[in-house]
């Protein structure tokens, strides 16, 4: 009997000699599994150090813009003469603060009211392929929503924005000559690109409302859309703003398609078709002028650090509110539509 | 299992403080439907009349050629076995059932002379006067006690002091009065279960309907919260007309005046209840309650 | 009884409203997609050509500008090599932290700094190469190679997070039941979990490279630009979207349209890869 059971342990696990229980495994045999564990959390570990090491290694370029100007004085002194080698970064603030500003009041409530929309009330049939091409808005780069906007929009709006400027010119900061390349069309490109991610975010959430709670508000004779306001959207609002967060910090930190429509003027815009610059902006456009000098370099790092740090405090209180400390809004089945694709929305950094 | 209720006292005492005294009703309270007032005169209870009601699942034929009548002013129970489609039938009054998608239900369901199914029917006004308390108490998570029972009212467009009246005397019919008084601000689900189930009925009942669907109402419940439920069915039903699906046989023989056993989506048996149980006319029926299965 | 034909004409008006609104909100959402697919289409259709991919941009300032071949190579080249460093060691801490650190202090903190990065603007990860290679001159200037990797620091949060996912969406039953077989774990995580995982894996992996594919900034400071074709990874290399970005703002009709064939190849190949990715994430086993 003993040697049977032997037999039988020995497919599994190599025992190497005689004298040990059948139950212990050797050390080697162990051996592939610690490799594999302590590998693995090397690895893990590197990931730290790397994030660390940058964060020390951008602030210590930073430095020297922040000795000249002062901290205070490089984020808030409206001066970027690069001539003159004269840094202040308040207009990139501006820019990237007011243009996401845009990106969310033009892009959340657009982005929410689809997530609705596909979950509470789109047929079942077209939930399908219309919640794959809101996500597909994705899954184009950039640079393509940097030349679409920069030949395509803006040419386009320009005589709508005129008459806007014009009709409403009471209103402050909008009466203006427009040129083209403006806060608004930016603001209005990033909404676009930050739609797919805080609708995805908002179909997750809004699927999990209980139905318990839309069958009370049913039941006491409600209509749909009073359902909707009723029990979906109280219940909604922490993951909702969370994930409107979580698309702020992406229009905070989006470059290329700003830079090609901002007008990349560092001034503080007048109206809001007047042109501006963004910190990501800045960066991108003029880091091939500073070759050699070291303080122009230094102010270019430095609004990389005040954007990272941004992106960062964004990002962080954002996660709080999704997540709520756990990763389990991923459910491949069960949920009504939003979650059928986990890693999709894995991937597209939801 | 829920928080201790703190109504622990002998359940059967009944003592009805007088509704205009205020202060003393910390402890036992019962459930006083005189608080709501006289019923107004055209809303004296009406008769719910099946006819040949079918239900679908798509392709399932889940309730099969169902006529039945519940009387106003008496408590109906049916019960079945799981799957005999009593949830069905009565989601299918208030026409709860074709929310849910692929379902659909073909038939009569009349409340006195109209039929609920008819075209120009809205439905929304179905459900205000055909109201529905479900297995799992649901008071809406953000809103608190008073936001829970002028829930239904606020959508109707009841507003201020009309509205806060009436909150006050459905919390008062469900007995709920003297404990959430003076929380009124307070979050719906910070109540025990069986306080959240009375929380319930009272939103049902603030929209003045005729008639109440009540769906396993205890099954998610204590013994001792089943009590004040069904404490409180008994007082319900003066004024309305009570439908109750429930599991437990028990439960049906204390609170229901005629009782439907249901098997398959048929209507086997329809009888007043000690007659249902005690001298069961069909087989399976007397299977059923004898507990020969199911 | 009339109650119950009553209908109150101003909640069934606003209900037809708000339901209306939001449908017209989902068509506004998708206005933008359709819009940009069809001038991609519309404008860039007609730069595809044989020389369009077989030549080079040539830089002259008359006649034709050249076709996009190095951009297209060079984008398949930088985006190989960062995958080849991104996916596996991204599916490596994605193991480590569903199979062996779990819930542990040590793998939630490394939770949240993935999690942080995949919240890092690619500018940043520009930048951050740029600092620590191409300042320092380690290897040269401007690389290929240094591209790659600002590339990989991207992609890897991604690929972490999505594996972390689909491995998490490995049923438990599984690795017990190969467990109580007495299989050491690491012949489970081999031979069960990634099997199981692979398609989930794959899925997230092709979806990290469409959008490393066409990122552009993190590329600028690191691969410098080139137009003619090399193939040395330790050269500066040409890629589409910095071949793209360059084109915009000419002054040449004839190379602004080039730039909008070349955006359609690029948001053709991306297309590509997603659809691929759908795909191989419906067959998956899992979800």
């Amino acid at each position: 009997m003993e040697r049977r059971s032997r037999h039988q342990v020995e497919a599994h696990t190599p025992v190497i000699g005689g004298g040990r229980s059948v139950l212990e495994r050797s050390p080697l045999s162990r051996l592939p599994d610690r490799i594999l564990k302590w590998g693995l959390a090397g690895v893990a570990v590197l990931v730290l150090v790397l994030i660390a090491y940058f964060f020390i290694r951008l602030i210590g370029e930073s430095t020297p813009a922040f000795n000249r100007f002062g901290v205070f004085g490089f984020v808030f002194h409206n001066r970027w003469l690069p001539s003159r080698l004269i840094f202040g970064a308040a207009a990139m603030v501006f820019g990237t603060v007011v243009t996401s500003a845009i990106a969310l009041i033009i892009g959340v409530p657009v982005a929410v009211a689809t997530a609705l929309y596909l979950t509470e009330l789109c047929p079942r049939r077209a939930r399908g392929a219309l919640t794959i091409l809101v996500d597909l808005l994705a899954a184009v780069p950039s640079v393509v929503y940097g030349l679409w906007g920069y030949l395509f929009l803006i040419p386009k709006l320009k005589p709508a924005e005129q008459w806007f400027a014009d009709t409403f010119s009471f209103i402050p900061y909008v009466a203006g000559t427009v040129a083209g390349p403006s806060i608004f069309i930016a603001g209005l490109i990033l909404a676009i690109m930050i739609l797919p991610i805080v609708s995805a975010i908002s179909r997750e959430v809004i699927s999990t409302v209980p139905a318990e709670h839309k069958e009370a508000a049913l039941a006491l004779g409600a209509t749909r859309w009073e359902m909707i306001k009723m029990a979906v959207l109280p219940y909604s609002r922490p993951g909702i703003t969370g994930g409107a967060m979580l698309g702020l910090g992406r229009a905070l930190g989006e470059t290329i398609a700003v830079l090609l429509v901002i007008g990349d003027d560092p001034a503080i815009p007048h109206f809001l078709f007047g042109q501006g610059y963004s910190l990501a902006a800045v960066i991108a456009n003029e880091f091939g002028n500073e070759s050699n000098i070291p303080i122009y370099r230094s102010a270019l790092l430095a609004c990389g650090l005040v954007l990272f740090v941004l992106t960062l405090l964004v990002n962080g209180f954002a996660r709080g509110y999704v997540l709520r400390g756990e990763r389990t809004m991923f459910r491949g089945h069960g949920g009504s539509g939003a979650s059928d694709e986990p890693e999709v929305e894995a991937a597209m950094g939801v | 299992m829920m928080p201790p209720d703190t109504e622990s006292k002998d359940p059967t005492a009944v003592s009805l403080p007088d509704p205009a005294e205020q202060g003393s009703a910390t402890q036992e309270e019962a459930p006083d439907i005189s608080a709501l007032g006289e019923p107004k005169p055209k809303e004296a209870g009406h008769n719910v009349v099946l006819e040949g009601l079918n239900a679908y699942y798509g392709k399932m034929h889940v309730i099969k050629d169902v006529s039945l009548t519940f009387p106003t002013g008496q408590v109906t129970a049916i019960i079945g076995p799981s799957g005999s489609g009593k949830s069905t039938v009565i989601r299918c009054i208030n026409r709860m059932h074709e929310e849910i998608p692929g379902a659909r239900a073909e038939g009569s369901v009349k409340l006195d002379d109209l039929n609920v199914y008819a075209p120009e029917v809205d439905i929304t006004s179905v459900r205000r006067l055909i109201g529905m308390v479900f297995q799992k108490p649901n008071p809406f998570p953000t809103m608190s006690i008073f936001d829970n029972v002028a829930a239904g009212m606020r959508l109707t467009g009841v507003r201020g002091e009309n509205m806060r009246e009436r909150v006050h005397k459905s919390l008062r019919a469900v007995g709920l009065w003297g404990e959430v008084k003076n929380r009124l601000d307070r979050p719906g689900i910070g109540l025990s279960g069986g306080q959240q189930q009375r929380l319930c009925i009272a939103r049902t009942i603030a929209v003045e309907p005729e008639v109440i669907l009540m769906d396993e109402p205890c099954s998610a419940l204590d013994p001792i919260a089943t009590l004040k439920v069904e404490e409180l069915i008994d007082e319900l039903k003066e004024r309305y007309t009570i439908v109750i699906v429930t599991h437990n046989m028990q439960q049906a023989a204390r609170v229901a005046d005629s009782t439907v056993f249901m098997l398959d989506g048929e209507v086997i048996e329809h009888a007043p209840t000690s007659e249902l149980f005690t001298t069961p006319k069909d087989e399976r029926t007397e299977r059923y309650v004898t507990g020969k299965f199911g | 009884m009339t109650e119950l034909t009553r209908i109150s004409a101003g909640r069934r008006r606003k209900d037809k409203f708000m339901r209306g609104l939001l449908a017209a909100a989902t068509g506004v959402a998708l206005l933008p997609l359709v819009l940009i697919i069809y001038y991609l289409v519309y404008k860039g259709i007609g730069q595809w050509s044989g020389q369009f991919f077989t030549t080079d941009p040539n830089g002259n300032f008359l006649g034709y500008p050249g076709g996009v071949r190095s951009a297209i190579l060079g984008t398949l080249e930088v985006v190989a090599l960062a995958t080849l460093i991104a996916v596996p060691l991204g599916i490596t801490v994605a193991l480590y932290l569903v199979e062996y650190g779990k819930k542990s202090l040590f793998a939630n903190v490394v939770r949240y700094f993935v999690d942080v990065m995949t919240g890092v603007p690619s500018i940043v990860f520009g930048l951050f190469i740029y600092i620590v290679l191409v300042v320092a001159h380690v290897g040269g200037n401007f690389t290929a190679w240094k591209g790659s990797v600002a590339l990989s620091l991207l992609m890897f949060p991604i690929v972490a997070r999505s594996a972390e996912v689909v491995l998490n969406l490995v049923p438990s039953s599984l690795r017990e039941a190969a467990l109580a077989l007495g299989a050491p774990r690491w012949r489970v995580v081999t031979r069960i979990v990634i099997p199981t995982a692979a398609p989930g894996l794959l899925t997230g992996s092709l979806l990290a490279i469409a959008r490393s594919a066409g990122e552009t900034a993190p590329l600028i400071f690191t691969l410098g630009t080139a137009n003619g074709l090399t193939f040395g990874l330790s050269q500066q290399m040409n890629t589409l979207p910095t071949q793209i970005f360059s084109d915009i703002t000419s002054p040449r009709n004839a190379i602004v349209a080039r730039a909008w064939g070349a955006a359609l190849t690029l948001v053709a190949m991306i297309l590509i890869l997603n659809l691929i990715a759908r795909a191989a994430q419906r067959r998956s086993r899992l979800a």
